[in-house]
């Protein structure tokens, strides 16, 4: 790749990611399957429950990061081609993979934005010994990782937007009943521990429990490793199902 | 004078299943002319633009925009135009402006210029006092316009245009000819898919036409003109049997075809030849049971400059 081809191609992720960012931060299905679906869950797990809030912060942290990353990638392409700007966008100075990094970054930047106010509030009132560069390494890589698996979720071609957004629901929703936030990894046992290592949730819950207990079940160094395999499978991924998918749903 | 090619297509193909959209397609555009790509729904079209623009990779082929080879180096061949798809719509939750500045980002025009790039722009297209509307507010036509002017943005080398006035009312369609012809004046090449002859003909200086994939023919708009007006035609039927080759000899016929209990009659003068028939039927007893005069399809004039094509070789 030549400068000039590397600048077009990060001013392009840039561009995309902006225009994400401009168009979709603020629409419903994000808002709900984003925000609220991860708030709702905590408190219906926490209301009326004797749980260590100290103890569960971590997860609870993880399970923001997690739906709040995941929700945007989804949305996009689903709803560019049925609006007709999918094709006008492939059109600029941009390929595939600046559509699918564009995305992916939109996703990240707001899983970052929303988990640092989750953060911020959860730091007033609990006191932790924080690793604060381990926190904000997991925080990134996590958030990357997940959001790459929201973009993957878009591929499939659809006839309506909302269907992404269930099956969406329908992959994310299970793994969080695997990945230590609820029932400590700990504690499963037989399928269940098999599940969990296949989550990648999993690992950031340990990267996190780490940063603020200094306890890990796994070892932060393969949890990191994990999450980086994950988030490469699921940018491959997208690269090779949008491409296949291109023409469908236009 | 030397004459540049700033569009190169060699073999270019691409199958769907066991469908050749586009088959063996090669052709070269001069730089500065206005190109028409002309073919019925179905024919091709689309996918020829959508390849060329580097939207679909083509199965086998080459594309060449300035001489760059838009398979190895797509993001620099793409630099060079400007596209307006046929589906592509503008983002509806932008204003007019926002959408405008969006697609100059992708150029790399810095803040400053394209401020003042896109306040021209919104000016050229009458669209100025609604700039800061978001576009789910716009008509067809106006979107349209948004559309145009977010290509235009960065004053592209070429402009491909896929079926561009399609649907759009009276004033939106001249507002958009007329755009075309002034950047064509300016120097841009203008590629252009329509179905609508006539637009071809006011607006093109070469059309291409194409065909169930494959190109039919590669001429001037005066040449599809003759054969446009050549392939008019009266269909009639009579309340008796008569024999058709009589209507022939009048000389105003080119071609006579029997459908059904019809006669379809060719002619570059349907008024002349309704006036004939008039007569003709009075003089012989006959009522007419139907008439229609019908315009040239493009599958007429596909016919027919296939048929001067294979008369020539």
């Amino acid at each position: 790749m030549q400068a000039d081809d590397l600048i077009h191609f990060l001013r392009g992720i840039m561009v995309v990611t902006e225009k994400n960012i401009k168009i979709y931060y603020t629409k419903p299905p994000i808002i709900i399957f984003g925000l609220l679906f991860p708030l709702f869950m905590f408190l219906a797990f926490y209301l009326g429950k004797e749980v260590d809030f100290q103890v569960f912060f971590p997860g609870l942290l993880a399970m923001f990061l997690f739906f709040i990353s995941s929700s945007v990638g989804p949305l996009i392409t689903p709803w560019e081609k049925q609006a007709g700007t999918f094709e006008r966008l492939l059109s600029f100075p941009v390929s595939i993979n600046t559509i699918i990094l564009g995305d992916s970054a939109a996703g990240m930047i707001f899983g970052i934005m929303i988990n640092l106010v989750v953060l911020a509030a959860g730091l007033i009132f609990l006191n932790y010994n924080l690793k604060i560069l381990i926190l904000i390494a997991g925080i990134l890589l996590g958030s990357l990782c997940f959001s790459s698996l929201g973009v993957l979720l878009a591929s499939p071609s659809v006839p309506n937007p909302s269907y992404i957004m269930m099956l969406s629901s329908l992959v994310r929703f299970p793994l969080i009943f695997v990945s230590g936030i609820f029932i400590p990894i700990e504690d499963l046992e037989g399928i269940g521990l098999i599940l969990s290592y296949i989550s990648p949730i999993t690992y950031l819950v340990d990267i996190f429990n780490y940063s603020f207990t200094s306890q890990s079940h796994i070892s932060v160094t393969i949890d990191f490793t994990v999450l980086l395999i994950f988030s490469l499978i699921f940018i491959y991924g997208s690269n090779r199902l949008h491409k296949k998918n291109l023409m469908k749903g236009l | 004078m030397v004459v540049m090619c700033i569009i190169r297509v060699e073999h270019l193909q691409k199958r769907f299943g066991s469908i050749a959209a586009v088959d063996d397609v090669s052709f070269d555009v001069e730089s500065g002319e206005i190109f028409g790509f002309l073919g019925p729904n179905g024919a091709g079209k689309t996918t020829t633009i959508r390849m060329l623009t580097g939207f679909l990779i083509p199965d086998s082929g080459d594309v060449f925009i300035r001489g760059v080879n838009m398979r190895e180096s797509p993001i620099r061949a793409k630099m060079k135009m400007g596209v307006i798809p046929e589906m592509g719509n503008v983002y509806v939750d932008l204003t007019a402006k926002q959408n405008i500045v969006l697609s100059g980002r992708f150029y790399g025009i810095s803040k400053g210029e394209l401020d003042r790039i896109a306040d021209d722009l919104l000016e050229r297209f009458e669209l100025s006092e609604r700039r800061d509307n978001p576009v789910k507010t716009f008509s067809k036509g106006m979107k349209q316009r948004v559309n145009i002017a977010s290509a235009i943005v960065h004053s592209p080398e070429i402009l491909f245009l896929d079926e561009p006035t399609s649907g759009l009312d009276v004033q939106s369609q001249r507002l958009i000819k007329d755009i075309i012809k002034e950047m064509n004046q300016r120097g841009t090449t203008i590629f252009l898919t329509t179905h609508n002859i006539e637009e071809a003909n006011v607006l093109c200086d070469r059309v291409g036409i194409i065909n169930r994939g494959k190109i039919a023919a590669i001429d001037t708009p005066e040449r599809l003109r003759r054969a446009f007006e050549e392939t008019q035609s009266v269909e009639i039927s009579f309340d008796k049997p008569i024999d058709g080759s009589l209507i022939g000899e009048s000389g105003m016929v080119s071609r006579v075809e029997k459908i059904g209990d019809k006669w379809k009659l060719y002619t570059d003068n349907p008024d002349r030849l309704v006036k004939y028939l008039a007569k003709f039927a009075e003089d012989r007893d006959l009522a007419f049971t139907s008439m229609e005069i019908c315009g040239a399809s493009l599958e007429d004039v596909f016919m027919k400059l296939t048929e001067a094509r294979e008369d020539a070789s």
